[in-house]
This record gives structure tokens, sequence and C-alpha cells, in this order.
């Protein structure tokens, strides 16, 4: 069923992901529906027959709140502040609420590693690392004005209420502007032609209700710069996902939004993948019961779903569950809505053309392949995971964590082994690629890739400035001599639980070339595990046995012949 | 030279041996696949007949069991030395020159001593290996619960399962080749299969 599909997603997947890019689309509009920023191929994406969203949320909610009807949103707004600032005379906890959790501070300590992580502190090997860059990845930010350090992380009407509560999907968080949405038409990006229209506050104000799943992929969906290029598990296919992509997101069927697992409370979203929840809770009976004291994470399928979920007529897959995470068998692939970037090489950054400006490459299927801002890609959809024992820790490498250049470097390595009684077989998307690090004293390095200015690597294209500027905008010191270190980030692969006839079948890892092949420390029957001196001796002794009968059998035919 | 009959396997342990025999045969073949040496029923499926057959043969076992010792046939699997060295001989001379079956077959003693040593291994170690095995794999996911899981591994319990199921391979290829070694090629098989065997 999935090959079916897949001849036909993968035609539409080619032209969204064009449209995406083209566009450095982070973030984009909740439900991505006005024409000014959304090119044709990435429509076509969308479902034809997509209502029109301001009409469905009115329609589909049942919130005893019209907010359209509030005398405190019926004004004009000249910006999100303001905004935020109505929603306050009678939300008069939320801001509060938001400032605490890591949505707000992008910051988070690993209660295990003791860890200092958080968007503000890890370096990935996508865009690499916020510091310096705030201005345009703090578009992300659910935030309004977080450009340097000098930001109020106090200030109430700092917080952007809207992002993550309106219907409209117009509202969008232009890159480059620290948070704000644009309140006047621009374009964007520079010199595309193509204009963000400045959205109706006000409408956006009285249109707010609960969190969709637009709202949550307006950042998640479009994480390391463009559509699907992170995860490859959460991209914008999400926002009305057929039933092959996603089981419990489907419209006409169970309709979950991401709150739905991701069980938010006081603005706390559970859910981490810091410090992830690699085996659920090991008694966990379905499903997690609403409001029972319990420190345990909902957002597991074992929340629900328990650690016997499969019926009796199956029972040998329940003898599974204490070894094998459910996503490694109903997630049998990932990026089965479009394709996600699975490698990226910053090395090669920095060709120009011979009047000096910079190039863009496409692949057969027409998408970004070379970038001179960012360098090369590679991209693939239908990616069969890799596999590894994970028991929930995540180490990262910082900035200041010493690296060895003739290796590659693990950015985040997830701890787990077949032992301890806490890991489960996860399977996990890689991200590999190269990127600069300081040459001499052995650590990752903070580019200046966006701004206005002469060191910002964007415009100027020069690693010396760039690299220079990043690090001292972190306070870390730099050597001034870098080099390009290859480097791995694993992300677990969990969102897009594919329906259970799409599920692997046994001999898709019990076999010889099956999909874990190399996970150790786990005797699996129809792996080729088995001892090869038994089985060579076995067979050899059965086929002496056979061939002595039968030398003995024709000795007594002969001899009865012969009289 | 007349022809004796003598009726030596009852209708229950024909049924018994058979029933056994298939199921053997089956788990041999499904067994084998399951351990990754062919692929033929797919190995999702291969399991689920091996944990079939392997139920079922439990269930034949259970009476098997029962019928010997309520009727005394298990006397019929004790061992003895006599007569071993003489169908020794047999088997590997006397059988090219004609010469005479050094064991006469009763209804008392069906078996000669080297069937009788032949089946009690296959009683008394063949068997409860391949079981005692073959449970502890089934019931792999209890090891925690039953507190074994720091004595045993699945390692072993497979190296030990198919080394059984060697044996039984063995004993299968011997044992099928030597029915042809009574009074005529065919008289064991017929026997049982009719119950009766005729002798000299």
């Amino acid at each position: 069923m999935l090959s079916k599909l897949k001849i036909a997603l993968s035609t539409l997947v080619a032209g969204a992901t064009v449209a995406a890019l083209t566009a450095f689309a982070t973030p984009v509009p909740a439900p991505a529906q006005t024409a000014t920023n959304v090119a044709p191929a990435a429509q076509a994406a969308m479902p034809a027959a997509a209502p029109d969203p301001a009409a469905m949320v009115k329609k589909a909610s049942n919130s005893t709140a019209d907010h359209s009807k509030f005398k405190e949103l019926q004004k004009e707004f000249k910006s999100g502040p303001e905004v935020t600032k109505a929603c306050l005379t009678c939300h008069t906890e939320a801001a509060k609420q938001i400032q605490k959790t890591k949505h707000w501070t992008f910051e988070f300590i690993n209660p295990e590693t003791q860890q200092k992580l958080g968007k503000k502190n890890v370096i990935n090997n996508f865009c690499t690392a916020v510091e310096s860059n705030q201005k345009f990845c703090n578009a992300c930010h659910v935030g309004y004005g977080w450009e340097n350090d000098k930001f109020d992380f106090t200030a109430d009407e700092n917080v952007d209420c809207v992002v993550c509560h309106e219907s409209t999907g117009t509202y969008r968080k232009v890159p480059g502007l620290s948070g704000h949405p644009t309140y006047k038409d621009m374009e964007f990006p520079p010199h595309s032609g193509k204009i963000v229209k400045a959205p109706d506050l006000a409408k956006v104000a009285q249109s707010v209700g609960k969190t969709s799943r637009a709202n949550c992929g307006s950042c998640h969906f479009y994480g390391g710069g463009g559509d699907a290029v992170k995860h490859g598990d959460l991209d914008s296919t999400l926002k009305d996902p057929p039933k092959y992509l996603d089981i419990h997101m489907e419209k006409k069927g169970l309709n979950f939004s991401c709150g739905t697992c991701h069980m938010t409370s006081a603005h706390q979203v559970p859910g981490s993948r810091y410090a992830p929840t690699a085996a659920g809770k090991k008694d966990a009976v379905a499903p997690h019961m609403r409001g029972k004291a319990d420190d345990s994470n909902p957002t597991s399928c074992q929340s629900c779903h328990g650690t016997k979920p499969h019926s009796a007529k199956m029972a040998k897959l329940n003898e599974h569950t204490d070894k094998i995470a459910c996503q490694t068998c109903h997630i049998p692939e990932f990026a089965r809505g479009q394709a996600t970037k699975m490698t990226w090489d910053w090395s090669t950054a920095g060709q120009l053309t011979p009047e000096g400006k910079p190039i863009v490459k496409k692949d057969s299927a027409g998408r970004n392949a070379y970038d001179s801002k960012k360098g090369d890609f590679t991209w693939e959809d239908h990616v069969i995971p890799e596999y590894i024992w994970f028991n929930g820790k995540v180490n990262y490498t910082l900035r200041e964590t010493k690296l060895d250049p003739s290796k590659v470097v693990k950015i985040n390595s997830f701890e787990g082994s077949p032992t301890d009684g806490k890991s489960l077989i996860w399977p996990v998307k890689v991200f590999r690629g190269q990127q600069p690090y300081d040459s001499v004293s052995n650590t990752l390095l903070v580019p200046h890739t966006f701004g206005a200015d002469d060191t910002a690597y964007w415009s100027n294209f020069n690693w010396d400035k760039s690299l220079e500027a990043g690090m001292k905008a972190a306070n870390v010191p730099y050597s001034g001599k870098y080099g390009f270190v290859k480097t791995e980030m694993s992300w677990p692969i969990t969102h897009m639980v594919a329906p259970k006839a799409d599920a692997l079948t046994c001999a898709q890892c019990h076999s010889k070339e099956g999909r874990l092949k190399n996970v150790k420390g786990i005797y699996m029957p129809g792996r080729g595990d088995n001892n090869q001196l038994l089985d060579k001796a076995g067979w050899a002794l059965a086929l002496l046995t056979l061939i002595g009968v039968l030398i003995h059998g024709a000795g007594r035919i002969y001899a009865h012949r012969k009289g | 030279m007349t022809v004796e009959r003598i009726y030596v396997f009852k209708r229950f342990e024909r049924l018994w041996h058979w029933g056994q025999a298939s199921l053997i045969i089956f788990m041999l073949i499904t067994g084998f696949e399951v351990h990754g040496s062919y692929t033929l029923f797919g190995f999702g499926k291969a399991v689920d007949l091996h944990t079939i057959a392997a139920w079922s043969l439990i269930g034949l076992w259970v009476f098997a069991i029962f019928w010997h010792f309520t009727t005394g046939e298990w006397k019929q699997y004790i061992p003895t030395t006599d007569k071993v060295v003489a169908m020794i001989k047999f088997y590997s001379v006397g059988i090219f020159t004609n010469a005479p079956h050094p064991f006469k077959a009763t209804t008392l003693k069906k078996h000669n001593p080297l069937q009788r040593l032949a089946y009690l291994g296959v009683l008394l170690f063949i068997g409860p290996l391949l079981w005692l095995t073959g449970w502890l794999y089934l019931f792999f996911s209890d090891w925690a619960a039953w507190g074994v899981d720091q004595y045993v591994s699945l390692e072993w319990v497979a190296f030990f399962h198919t080394a059984g199921a060697f044996m039984m391979l063995l004993f299968l290829i011997a044992h099928v080749y030597l029915t042809t070694a009574g009074h005529t090629p065919t008289s064991h098989i017929k026997a049982m299969i009719t119950g009766w065997e005729e002798v000299d």
C-alpha cells in the first residue's frame, strides 16, 4: 500500500519542497493558505477540497467563547504585543505560564546529564546555531523582539499568544523580524518578488482557539530552514494527512491535534527530544489516566496503548514490546509525505558566479541541491530509518565540548544497550553533514549567518568574518582558525504512525539482511545469529548419515542381486 | 517357509507414531526456516506453524504417556544389552549375506535391542532437550518474571534447541532407512500401517 501511494505523493512532494525552500520558509502562517506567500506548487500539495480554514474553525469549534464578540478584541491593533495585552486582560496568568516553558526560554537543563541545552545553547548540523542570528531564527520564538541579549524575558507583552492560537492562517512571523509578523506588506524573501501581506491583527486575535496542527506546524514542520528539512516525521503534510501517513491525525478518522498526545497543562507541553521517554511506563495501563497523580509522560504510545497492545491472535507481538519501540514496526519509513533533508555539507558553501552572485542548484526532483549560502544538500523520501538501542539519555556535543576531528562528531549521541533494562530498539533519522569547527581548540563553531552587517555569511560569504562575529556574540573564545568536521545528529522517529496494515512484518527484521542487521547484543532467530559451527557440524552429520544409509542400501541391493 | 504374522502395533500406537512422525517432519521444516536456513512459508508463518505443531505434539504426548503407562507398553523401552552385538553384526555384515535376523519380534518384545536403545534415547534425551529449550523459547518474554533470565540466554536456548533438531534429523534419516531392514524391505512399514508384522 505504501508503494502505491508513494508514486502519487512523490510527484506532489517535489513541487511542494521547491516552493518551501525557495521561500526559506521558516516559519509559515498556520494553515498557509494565503495566495501571496504560497507558490502554486505548494498549494498543489494541499488537498484541493480543503475548506476555508476560518469557516471550518467556526463550524468545528465547540468553544463556549466566540472571541470575535469580545470588545477587547474589537479594535485596531498596531503590533503583536498590543494583541497580547488584550489577551492578558482576561487570561491573566497566560504570559507567566509561557515564560516558564522552553518555548520561551529556549533553555533546558537535562536533569540526568545536567547539560545546558535548548535552542539558545545547542549547536546542530542544520543552520547550526541561534546565537548572533536571533533576528532570523527567533521567528520561531514564541515572543516578540528577541534580537539580542537585551531581550526582556519578563515582559508579559513580549509573549506571542496568537502564533499558537490563531486560526486565520494569515499570521506569519517573518524571519528577520525577531519574532514579529510584518506590520506592512513586504517582499520576502528579499528580491523574490513574493509579497507577504501584513495580517489583520484584529481578525487574527478574534480567531483564536485551541492550538491546531497548523499552529504547532508553523514552526515545527519547518525546522532546519524549510518544510520537512529537519525531522523526517514532521512536515506540512501533517496539516491534513491521509490515513496512510498518520493513522491518528487523518481528519475523517481520529483527527488528533498535536496536543492530543502532547497533553499540555499550564502551557507546559510534554514530550522532549532533549530528554525523550524511550520506553514509556513499564506497567502502563491504557489509557493514561487523566488527572491521576502520575509523573509519566503522556506523550508516549504506551500511555494510551499500554505495553500489550496487540490482540490475543498476535500475542507473540506483545512479547516484543519490552525490546522494541512501537515506532520501529509502526513507522516503517519516515518522510512518507514528502522528502526530508538527509545531508548538509557546509564546507562547499560560498561558490559564487563570476559576477559574485550566489548560486542555487536543483536536483533531478527539483529540490535545492546546492545553495551558496548553505552548501550541498541531499534529500530522500520514504526513508528506512536506522535502528539503535536507546534508553532516553542523550548526550550533546556543545560549544565547549572537545571533539576529535579525525572522527565523525556525534552532535547528540543516544545512549542505550541491550542489557540495561531500560533500552528499546528505536528508529532514528541520522542527519549527516560537515560544519565549521575551531581547528585549534577542537570545538564546534557558531557562525553568524544572517544580518545586514558585513560579517553575516549569507551576505558576504566570508567564513573568517562570520565565525569571528558568531563566536564573539556567543562569548566564546575563537582561535581564528577553522576547518570543517563531519557531524552526525540523530532524531528519534515517532510521528506519522502508519495504519497497522503497513506495519513491518516479521521477516523484515527476522532475516539475514533485515532491518535490524546492525543491532547488536540480541539473539534474533532468522537473522543469521546462530552458531555457525553447530550448523556446519549438524548439516555435515546429516549428510554423512544420508550417504551412509544410501551406501548401506546400495550394498544390500547389490548383495541381494548377486544372490 | 511359512510366514508368520503377529499383531505388534495397536491402533493408538500407530496413530501416535504417524501423528508424531508428521509433526516432527513438519517441525523440522518450519524450525529450520525459523532458524534462517531457507525461506518457505515466510518467517512469521513458520513461527506460527511451528508453535501450533509444538502444542499439538505436546497434546499427543500427553495421550501417549498415559497410554504407555496404563498399558504397560513403556516396558518395551527398557534397555538391554542382550543381542546388541548380534544386531550390530547383522546390520554390518549379515544383512549383506542373507543371514537370518538375530531378533524375532513378539508382541511383548516388539523392538530389537538397537531400536530400544535408539528410541529410549529419543524419548529420554532428544525429546526432552527439544521440549525444554522449545518451551523456554516460547516463553522468552516471561523469563524475567520467572527469575530465570540471569541463568539462560536466548542464544544458548537456541543453540541447544538447534542441536536437538539436528539430532532428531539424524535419527529420522537412520530410522526411515532402517524401516527397510525388516523381514522384507516393506514389512516394518506395513506393520506400522496395519499393525501386523511378518516375521520369519
